[in-house]
């Protein structure tokens, strides 16, 4: 009956990064420039939701690809090439934002136990075409303000598995997270953005309302 | 079903990952309430939105700076 199909287990073609891997093991460093050019957006991104800090973002993708091309003996090709790159990236994150909060603990783990947004509250029905309500600039301002009031370890499930699409199972890889806490993450993750977007994006009512707005 | 049994299968019916069985379930459910219906759609809505746009673009001069590094670091012994 069930239709869900099992992704462990088959044997699949080489990623094409493997490829670009071997071909820097073997010196050839122009290889290496197709693998930043293919990752550098993903891995800014992945860093600015972590730091928050345009500065840190920008040292943590440069460090990340670094030390992953220090390392790259010690890349097995039983993960892809993007997931170790990204778990690189999580840690000299995470290491940045300790760096900055001194003295506060930071890691995945922190704020998850909010209940905030687990239970849906506000349930009116957005516009149909929510974003047209905006410009560019202020939907670009909106979604980053409603992104930067997550928990870190939600921000960063949501971006790795929502945004970059990675799968449940690498997410968890990655982050060194159990399955079922990215699940519990995601979410999580899912309800609150939805539950703050909705103070932008809901239904304008023609008559009057309790909430005062301009 | 409830919707807090809804709730918890949120995620797997937006990622398609249920059933027919189940997924007919939850699609009874929705019939009659409109608020998992509005959750659903707007939590749908949430990542859609999210993936359509690039929220910090790389800055001028990163990639040009991180190329430099790079073969700083090989000039060292690649």
């Amino acid at each position: 009956m069930a239709t869900i199909q099992p992704i462990a287990g088959e044997l699949e073609p080489p990623h094409p990064d493997v490829a670009l891997v071997e071909r820097v093991r073997g010196g050839d460093v122009s290889a290496y420039d197709e693998l930043v050019r293919k990752y550098e957006r993903q891995l800014f991104r992945i860093a600015q939701h972590i730091t928050q800090n345009r500065e840190d973002a920008e040292d943590v993708m440069q460090d990340a690809f670094l030390k992953a091309y220090e390392k790259l003996e010690q890349f097995q090709g039983n993960s892809k090439f993007y997931t170790w790159l990204v778990r690189i990236a999580v840690n000299e994150s995470l290491m940045r934002l300790r760096k900055r909060r001194t003295g506060r603990m930071v890691s995945l783990d922190e704020d998850v136990e909010t209940e905030e947004g687990s239970v849906p509250r506000d349930l009116a029905d957005w516009d149909p075409d929510p974003e047209q309500n905006y410009s560019q600039t202020e939907l670009g301002e909106i979604l980053r303000k409603t992104i930067q009031g997550l928990p870190p370890g939600f921000r960063v499930v949501f971006t790795l598995r929502d945004v970059d699409g990675l799968s449940t199972e690498e997410t968890a890889e990655t982050l060194g997270l159990s399955v079922p806490a990215v699940k519990s993450r995601l979410l999580r993750a899912r309800l609150q953005l939805r539950e703050r977007l909705s103070r932008y994006f809901k239904r304008r009512k023609a008559s009057t309302s309790s909430g005062g707005s301009k | 079903m409830t919707c807090t049994e809804f709730l918890a299968m949120l995620d797997d019916l937006i990622d398609d990952a249920v059933t027919p069985q189940l997924r007919a379930e939850l699609q009874e459910h929705l019939h009659g309430c409109d608020h998992c219906e509005v959750t659903l759609s707007t939590t749908r809505k949430t990542i859609q939105i999210y993936r359509s746009h690039e929220l910090y673009d790389m800055p001028s001069g990163l990639r040009e700076r991180l190329h430099a590094a790079i073969m700083a670091r090989c000039k060292k012994g690649c």
